[in-house]
């Protein structure tokens, strides 16, 4: 009996090990709103300054829409947005069993449009489509996100990672060089984040207005002068996986100030 | 329709400074940028953001082409009863957006 006991507790003790280097190890994952400064911290922590709550609330309205031939709006299937869709936007993005690739959050929404509203799909980063969009994200505010564990997304995923590692444009750069081996040093003026998904869409100073994480993406690529991945192309959502992935747990913050 | 967010303490003693803040979505459009086809984007500016508390004018402001897409407007007055605080934007083409908000004056 007393043999048996130590089996186990050795078995348990195994079991501990096993846990104990992931939970010891510090994180040192940083979201990209703890590179920026103060006051744009406060900004995006504080709804009464953070611009993107405009798109928020406009994406309530669209919320209660009816949609087209008399189906109804998205509030009349889901119900409130900051309730049902709660956890949503942490999971994206998400494989479709008809398209046999992954979605993200947007394209969700456009397929919910077609499918159910009857209604043209929203035009990509179109305004309407962000606000719907955070909308949905902020709903998550604050929950961890999901990471990937979907086998079926193991192809896109590994994809998207020799993306992420493969250098491109005429610079030559790819996005681990300066997010994963740079972080926290200047390109130019303005200091290199870690690349976590974890605020978008995102209100940028410099767009002076809300974009998602695939325009970001172009941005960084017509940044090493690459050629764009056209909205929507499923490259892009292979990289947003991989970020989503290397995200794994950190809180949504969504929407998100950057300068 | 604009969307906006204010920010107005919802309660304050009589006699105490109170800030306001005020956002409103407008895409502030200087009329000198060129748009995705070249051709010049009409300018389409808001010109005067006026706050009147119980009817009287507390805050009265000029906006001019060097401010920035969504004005963000912050501002203090002196709670001195309990009532309305109007928040109104006006802008070109007849543009005219206006909010209510109630204050408490404990």
């Amino acid at each position: 009996m007393n043999a048996g006991l130590g089996v186990r507790l050795s078995g348990l003790w195994l079991t501990l090990s096993c846990l104990l280097p992931v939970q010891a190890q510090p994180d040192s994952r940083r979201s990209g709103a703890e590179f920026m400064g103060q006051a744009l911290q406060t900004m995006q922590r504080d709804d009464s300054l953070n611009p993107g709550m405009l798109w928020v609330k406009q994406g309530d309205v669209l919320w209660r829409k009816a949609g087209g031939n008399g189906t109804p709006s998205c509030a009349g299937c889901h119900g409130e947005a900051v309730t049902s869709m709660q956890g949503v936007a942490t999971r994206y993005p998400a494989f479709d069993l008809q398209l046999q690739r992954p979605f993200n959050l947007s394209q969700r929404i456009n397929l919910c449009r077609q499918n159910h509203q009857q209604t043209e799909p929203l035009r990509a980063e179109s305004q309407d489509l962000l606000s719907l969009e955070s909308l949905v994200a902020y709903s998550s505010r604050g929950l961890p996100l999901t990471g990937v564990s979907d086998p079926r997304l193991a192809p896109f995923l590994a994809r998207g990672q020799q993306r992420y590692q493969q250098r491109m444009g005429q610079l030559n750069l790819s996005c681990a060089q300066c997010h994963d081996q740079r972080s926290g040093q200047r390109l130019g003026a303005s200091l290199i984040p870690q690349s976590h998904p974890t605020a978008y869409p995102v209100y940028r100073l410099e767009w002076q207005g809300l974009g998602s994480l695939q325009r970001r993406l172009r941005n960084c690529m017509s940044g090493v002068r690459a050629e764009l991945y056209p909205y929507g192309a499923t490259e892009l959502v292979e990289l947003e996986l991989y970020l989503a992935s290397q995200a794994r747990g950190m809180p949504l913050e969504a929407p998100g100030v950057r300068p | 329709m604009a969307q906006t967010l204010i920010k107005v303490p919802p309660t304050a003693r009589a006699g105490e400074i109170i800030e306001i803040r005020a956002t409103i979505g407008h895409p502030m459009e200087t009329g000198y940028r060129p748009g995705a086809d070249g051709k010049t984007l009409a300018r389409d500016l808001i010109k005067r953001f006026t706050c009147h508390y119980n009817d009287e004018l507390v805050f009265d402001a000029e906006l001019f082409a060097a401010i920035s897409v969504n004005p963000f407007i912050a501002f203090h007055t002196v709670a001195v009863a309990s009532g309305t605080l109007r928040l109104t934007w006006e802008g070109e083409y007849g543009f005219r957006h206006s909010e209510s908000v109630a204050l408490q004056v404990v």
